[in-house]
């Protein structure tokens, strides 16, 4: 037996030493390689940041503040005549639409898929929107240009455009002709993009009403509506409004559902069946072939796009963690 | 019955059916899409979309081999470099740095970077790598996809890790074990299924992902391996091809999206059956 316990008193001590120092070394090295990849985040916001001022920074040079109010864009112009007016109004305008159309019909799904929908639909179709909100853009881009723009400019724009004909307002924003590429097609199929996003969102959210205000409610004799009226609304509007607003932060920069629909004019046209562009339609469709003050400009239109929806989308999260904080308590 | 009585009722059925009128006019939409998508797209796909090369302009012979070889190259290099580092990323945050003032910044910023346009990465590594390298190249699609799929992975790591029990972690430090063995023997090991997730949805994110392809890997007619140069994929050849006044490079964008489409929904899916079996047991 002393040859045995010799071997541990002479091993164990030094083993142990050395075990203790490799495990010290492996935490060590993990918590920094963690640490560091969890910076790296940050870097990558700065470093989105950086580029995109160098990049811009002769156009800002160039132009200044009148980039902002300028209409016109003639990159071949000598020297080139650069303008953000156009692409900022097309992205402004067809959001605003596409949410017009998205908010209430993604709301409607998910009232109906939370309060009026039976137990064993419920999966499937939550299912079927998840794995939609999944489906490339460019897959609705393409579906756009060739199923959804002939659509809508042989039946639903000369409708439009004839019932409003003459009215006041309303008749030059349905102006004529139809066309198989305007700002309107463009926001519809922003709409349908951004609705399964709006309607995970909502359901999520009217999920953390807790069921017995909603019982008590039907208890004291509610409709199904006045329920959501009254109970789940009120109690989610922080939440709704920040999944309105993640939405939107989507729509105001997408890329390729757009770019083939929308027709690429920066004319700004008072009709909403026009053609016109977006900011991120202009960089896609143009950056490839563009040198020089061009690709600066273009550079400084993405600039402008990122701050935009860098405030949307980090006002939207801080209303869904306050909700999530409530829902905490 | 009293007037009010009928009048909230008539409300509530108007309401229900304006519901169930925008449940129908979304999945209609929906179910368009996808018809369309499959009616196009299998019409036009055979073996030589898999054998052929994109074919020049005015061709009818010809396939998407060398964009399919270069999508999943591209895919899986942005995947390898993106998925280590939002897994560290998100172990941080969930591990280490549960409570630092550093981990809710890295957090907020990282949600902002999971929604941001992706043109604005494409733009980015334009650039940071494109404008360095002086020419368009396939690495630089790759680093480009690998920007987008880092927040999707942090995000989804770090709820994974926080939903491993706590006394898991408790009863592996009191054997002895050091911090960096809990995370990756115990912590990693409980949720297993949960990464695996993550990492499937950031590729189906990735798999079908334009924007941020088009000034960074461009795209060519050519089957090509190098990495230094551009390099085909399958959704800027889509959208070269959807713009074309050619048919048969329609008929092979159809083809093309149908095969994205289908790798997305099978990931997302892939994804949701794991996702589902952890929460069953």
């Amino acid at each position: 037996m002393a040859v045995q316990s010799d071997v541990i008193d002479d091993a164990g001590p030094y083993d142990r030493a050395k075990a203790l120092g490799a495990f010290k070394l492996g935490d060590v090295t993990f918590y920094w390689i963690t640490r560091l990849s969890a910076i790296s985040v940050l870097l990558i916001l700065g470093g989105i940041i950086i580029s995109l001022i160098v990049g811009a920074f002769p156009a800002i040079k160039e132009y200044g503040l009148s980039f902002l109010w300028t209409q016109r864009w003639a990159p071949s112009a000598d020297p080139p005549v650069l303008g953000a007016l156009g692409p900022m109004y097309g992205t402004l305008v067809t959001s605003f639409i596409a949410m017009l159309i998205a908010i209430p019909v993604g709301l409607g799904i998910a009232i109906f898929l939370t309060e009026l929908c039976p137990q064993w639909l419920r999966r499937p179709i939550g299912m079927a929107i998840e794995l939609l909100a999944g489906i490339p853009s460019i897959i609705y881009g393409m579906w756009g240009f060739f199923v959804l723009g002939p659509f809508l400019a042989n039946t639903f724009q000369p409708f439009m455009i004839k019932v409003f004909d003459g009215v006041p307002v309303l008749g030059a924003i349905f102006a004529g002709p139809p066309s198989y590429l305007s700002l309107f097609n463009a926001a519809l199929i922003l709409a349908i993009m951004v609705l399964p996003f709006i309607t995970s969102i909502s359901v999520d959210v009217f999920k953390t009403v807790p069921p017995v205000l909603k019982e008590a409610a039907y208890g004291v004799g509610c409709t199904t509506w006045e329920v959501v009226r009254s109970v789940v609304i009120p109690y989610t509007r922080v939440g709704i409004i920040g999944g309105v607003m993640l939405a939107l932060g989507r729509a105001l920069g997408e890329t390729m559902a757009v770019t083939f629909i929308i027709g690429n004019s920066f004319r700004i046209s008072s009709s909403i069946f026009a053609p016109g562009t977006t900011i991120s339609a202009a960089i896609a469709s143009e950056f490839a072939e563009s040198d020089g003050l061009h690709q600066s400009g273009l550079i400084l239109l993405g600039l402008l796009l990122f701050v935009l929806t860098f405030f949307v989308l980090a006002a939207a999260r801080l209303m869904l963690m306050r909700l999530e904080t409530k829902a905490g308590k | 019955m009293n007037p009010i009585y009928s009048r909230r009722r008539r409300w509530d059925v108007i309401i229900r059916g304006l519901c169930i009128a925008a449940a129908a006019f979304g999945v209609t939409w929906l179910a368009l899409i996808l018809i369309t998508l499959l009616y196009n797209g299998l019409a036009g796909l055979n073996l030589q979309v898999f054998t052929a090369d994109t074919p020049p302009p005015g061709s009818t012979e010809g396939g998407l081999r060398n964009a399919i070889v270069g999508s999943l190259i591209m895919t899986v290099i942005g995947v390898g470099i993106g998925a280590p580092l939002g897994l560290f990323a998100g172990t941080y945050l969930a591990e280490y740095g549960r409570n630092d003032k550093l981990t809710s910044v890295i957090r907020f910023i990282n949600d902002i970077l999971l929604s941001a346009p992706s043109i604005i990465i494409g733009l980015f590594i334009y650039g940071a790598v494109v404008v360095p390298m002086r020419g368009f190249s396939a690495i630089a699609g790759s680093l480009a996809l690998a920007v987008i799929v880092i927040p999707v992975v942090v995000r989804t790591t770090e709820d994974m890790l926080l939903l491993v029990p706590n006394p898991l972690r408790e009863a592996a430090s009191a054997l002895g074990l050091p911090r960096s063995l809990v995370i990756k023997r115990i912590a990693y090991r409980a949720a297993r299924s949960g990464l695996i997730t993550g990492v499937l949805l950031a590729t189906a994110r990735v798999a079908g992902e334009t924007a941020p392809l088009l000034f960074t890997a461009l795209s060519n007619q050519f089957f090509s391996l190098g990495l230094d140069k551009t390099m085909a994929n399958l959704p800027v050849t889509i959208n070269n091809f959807v713009q074309s006044p050619y048919a048969y490079w329609k008929q092979l964008a159809w083809s093309g999206a149908l095969l994205i489409t289908l790798t997305v929904l099978a990931l997302n899916i892939g994804a949701r059956i794991l996702g589902a079996e952890r929460t069953a047991k």
